[in-house]
């Protein structure tokens, strides 16, 4: 018998499952992989095997060509579907249960469990509602794995109709003008558009052309987002008073120009901060985030109760101190290419 | 208060000039008095509590959350007050109406340092987190949210139609909430009366030279020393000392309060005692002799012995009551040279007048002058006006080029404001003999200008990929980047290991291609000393 959770090793480019001989979000290609969302820090193309929810393998086929047929018919790099709550059992009696993240479309943590012991990697998490998506859901374990990226107490995420309160006046108070705003492709721009028209506005929202195939597929797993147009497709004049989406990177890019007068908005938990506004030059900062702040962080690990807790990626100095001053024990696993995200 | 907070919050925001004016306008217009006095005061830096401290914020805090948070948190945000405010926990219910900006002021200024920890909380459960980041910004004083006391006083101009140079005018013999400077401006009464106190008039600043040649018939030359500028104004028979900014310094050079025997406004350059600056004749020490006696309150009779101040004449505003910024320089000059035998030697002498035969020439004596650690000459149009501000064509500044060095990365630390939570401060040291033959770096400089946001975030991903140690805020890197940095002088100083302290340093260019063992050796640092 080897020594407890001696089966499960984080290396800094991914955790992996030793005797399944498998990897969870491996930051290279592996022979075979289980993936908890589609953001390109987690999910990457060219793994042999890519087991995850329909919705992010749809994600993955769309952004990697994960499970697709190559020229000659073949399919390079297999897709294997697991639903919520669906177990399926892994080489080395490793059983795998895919369970709602709540963090975007097909987001999912994954439970593990082997020779007794059960390991959640929770892969990026939110607790706060999101038409969008599965809601997560609290797993009992032994080790909790769980990201960080807002973890510190200065993090707290307010209420989205608060966020979406001030966009919609921000769009009220310029008539002439248009209100930009920067949100990341996969995720947070369907959401907003989710939001926006749960709030009331049923007017046509305006897209920077590397949205458009997300929101789409987004609309073909359930999700309807209302009339969205192209900006390419539109004059300034078109656009006047409306509200536009695009990329953060899309923000101070010559691309921009085309807009009539744009108030540069940005929808990102970093926003709470000034100075990260400032950095990018919003004048319209949006404090909405997929990712847990502070609290849900730690009422998370209050209510999961593990034995122990896994820090992934983010802020993790502080919430291992948290779990210091709890008397929980923790580690930092500091897994690399993850730093920043939620943009 | 919240109108306030509110107006901070979006000024954070906004990058347009104009639109910063027009919100601070916008405000000045539509809230009533005393608050919008107040708020200008805060806005311009006029406003200071010495009841409460960065520190007192600080320990508060420490009170209320765990100090490692506490401090992993400021690090982050990288603004103690906006810390603070994000992490003030919030009350269970709001008792008490939002205080106005009057009644915060008021409730600040009755504060000593044993009630202000009592009272302070008190306040801040009354705000929400915006109102809480205003609160601690004005209280502790410094916004730092990228508005100058210029533009806050452009927007008073602004707002009520008046002139900006007539506002700065009255500023300085003007006590916060203005009521006489509302009175004018806002509600149409008689301008102040500020003719029976001494006042600050705004300088007449210089353009760099950059490719321009100028005539030297319709130009003069003069040094242009390497102290600080200042404006001596006696009014009624009292005497002020005013900083580059129009901040009072009176109290930090009492020796130059009784010298000036007429009413007079003169601008000059601040140097203190010494051999350095213009050889024998000049009789000036360079400016690190200087840099002891800035930023002191009280000044000892040693300190007042062994480095004496004095001021080198540029040129004059005001003499007995005559105004004659109208006149052209070369009056000016005839009238300062005329007012120099009724001064003092002991604490005034005039800046001389540069001669030369033609443009070429003059370039060739400023070459020369380089070991004199004179930053450089002035080229004043003789027909100049004294003119507030930066006229272009009228007046330049044509500085020495910079002193370059290799120097290698060591430490970086977290900036702040616009550049919270990137490692953008560096400290970069030079061997202290043969790196080849295991020679050690010793810091020698620290830099925090002078690249592009691009190259920024370049250097915050090697610091973070480098790292060898952590110490707070600061990484400790691995020696792998060498910077050329530019600097004006270099000085011996005690207080740095190397034994040497630049005078501005900023990074010129980021030498990714150099090995690090080509960085400059400490030696040939020191043979740039000229103390």
């Amino acid at each position: 018998m080897s020594a407890p959770f001696s089966w499960i090793r984080p290396e800094p480019w991914g955790v992996q499952i030793v005797p399944a001989d498998c990897w969870i979000d491996p930051g290279k290609a592996v022979d075979r992989a289980l993936v908890t969302h589609g953001h390109a820090d987690h999910a990457r193309g060219g793994h042999g095997e890519t087991y995850a929810t329909p919705e992010t393998l749809a994600i993955m086929a769309l952004r990697y060509r994960t499970g697709v047929a190559d020229e000659s018919g073949e399919i390079p790099t297999k897709a294997i579907p697991v639903e919520y709550g669906q177990t399926i059992r892994l080489p080395g009696e490793v059983d795998a249960t895919y369970i709602p993240a709540g963090h975007v479309l097909g987001s999912a943590q994954i439970l593990l469990e082997h020779a007794g012991e059960r390991v959640v990697i929770t892969g990026d998490y939110k607790r706060r509602a999101d038409p969008t998506c599965a809601p997560f859901q609290v797993v009992p374990c032994d080790i909790f794995i769980t990201e960080a990226t807002f973890g510190l107490p200065v993090f707290t995420h307010p209420p989205i109709e608060e966020e979406m309160a001030k966009l919609t006046k921000a769009l009220a108070d310029n008539p002439d003008k248009s209100v930009l705003v920067g949100a990341y492709a996969l995720g947070k721009a369907q959401r907003v558009i989710a939001e926006l028209r749960a709030a009331g506005h049923s007017e046509p929202i305006y897209l920077h052309g590397a949205m458009e195939k997300m929101c789409r597929l987004y609309e073909e797993h359930g999700v309807p987002l209302g009339e969205l147009r192209l900006v390419s497709d539109h004059g300034k004049d078109d656009m006047r008073g409306s509200i536009i989406v695009a990329p953060p990177s899309a923000l101070n890019d010559r691309w921009s120009r085309r807009l009539p007068e744009p108030i540069t908005a940005m929808a990102s938990g970093w926003m709470r901060v000034r100075g990260r506004a400032r950095q990018r030059g919003v004048e319209l900062p949006l404090v909405i985030s997929d990712h847990a702040d502070w609290c849900e962080l730690t009422q998370t690990i209050d209510e999961v109760d593990p034995q122990e807790v896994w820090v992934t990626h983010g802020r993790e100095e502080a919430l291992l101190r948290w779990c210091e001053l709890g008397q929980r024990k923790a580690r930092a696993l500091a897994l690399v290419g993850r730093e920043d995200e939620d943009e | 208060m919240e109108e306030f907070a509110a107006l901070l919050d979006t000024l954070v925001y906004t990058t347009s000039r104009n639109r910063k004016l027009a919100m601070i306008a916008e405000y000045l217009r539509e809230t009533p008095d005393p608050d919008r006095g107040w708020a200008l005061a805060a806005l311009t830096g006029e406003l200071d509590f010495p009841a409460v401290k960065s520190s007192t914020i600080r320990n508060l805090m420490k009170d209320r959350v765990d100090p490692v948070l506490w401090t992993l948190s400021r690090d982050f945000v990288g603004d103690t007050a906006e810390t603070a405010s994000l992490l003030w926990p919030e009350p269970e219910a709001r008792d008490g109406e939002v205080p106005s900006v009057a009644q915060v002021v008021d409730q600040l200024s009755a504060l000593n340092r044993n009630t202000a920890p009592k009272e302070l909380p008190k306040v801040l459960d009354r705000l929400d987190a915006n109102g809480r980041f205003a609160l601690i910004k004005l209280a502790t004083g410094g916004m730092r949210i990228g508005i100058s006391a210029r533009l806050a006083k452009t927007a008073f101009a602004q707002a009520f139609d008046v002139s900006v140079e007539e506002v700065e005018e009255y500023w300085h013999a003007l006590e916060a909430p203005y009521p006489e400077l509302f009175a004018w401006g806002a509600d149409g009464g008689d301008p102040p009366d500020v003719s029976n106190r001494p006042r600050f008039r705004p300088f007449m600043l210089a353009h760099p030279l950059e490719d321009t040649e100028v005539d030297l018939g319709e130009y003069a030359a003069e040094w242009k020393w390497d102290g600080i500028r200042v404006q001596l104004v006696r009014v009624a028979g009292e005497t002020r000392l005013y900083s580059r900014s129009g901040d009072d310094i009176s109290a930090t050079f009492p020796e130059l309060l009784d010298v000036l025997p007429m009413d007079a406004v003169l601008d000059g350059e601040l140097l203190v005692r010494g051999a350095s600056q213009g050889g024998e004749e000049g009789g000036a020490a360079s400016f690190n002799a200087l840099q002891q006696r800035l930023g002191r309150k009280t000044v000892s009779k040693k300190i007042l012995k062994e480095a004496p101040a004095f001021v080198r004449l540029y040129d004059a505003l005001l003499i007995e009551g005559d105004d004659i910024r109208e006149q052209p320089w070369s009056k000016r000059r005839a009238a300062l040279e005329a007012l120099m035998a009724k001064l003092p030697d002991s604490h005034f002498d005039i800046s001389a007048v540069v001669e030369a035969d033609d443009f070429k020439h003059l370039a060739e004596i400023r070459e020369g002058a380089r070991e004199d650690a004179i930053e450089g000459l002035m080229l004043k149009r003789r027909d100049s006006p004294y003119i507030a501000g930066r006229k272009v064509g009228l007046w330049y500044k044509w500085k020495h080029d910079p002193l370059l060095i290799d120097a290698v990365l060591m430490y970086a630390q977290r900036g702040s404001g616009k550049r919270s939570s990137f490692y953008s401060d560096y400290t970069f040291g030079c061997w202290d003999g043969d790196p080849d033959g295991g020679a050690e770096l010793l810091p020698v400089g620290k830099a925090y200008s002078g690249f592009t946001d691009a190259e920024l975030k370049k250097l915050d991903r090697l610091v973070r990929q480098t790292t060898l140690n952590r110490f707070g805020p600061v990484r400790e890197v691995e020696r792998t980047l060498v910077f050329e940095v530019a600097f004006d002088s270099v000085h011996t100083s005690k207080r740095h290991k190397s034994g040497l302290a630049m005078r501005f340093p900023r990074i010129h260019r980021i030498r990714w291609d150099k090995p690090v063992h080509e960085a400059d050796r400490i030696e040939s640092l020191r043979a740039l000393i000229r103390d």
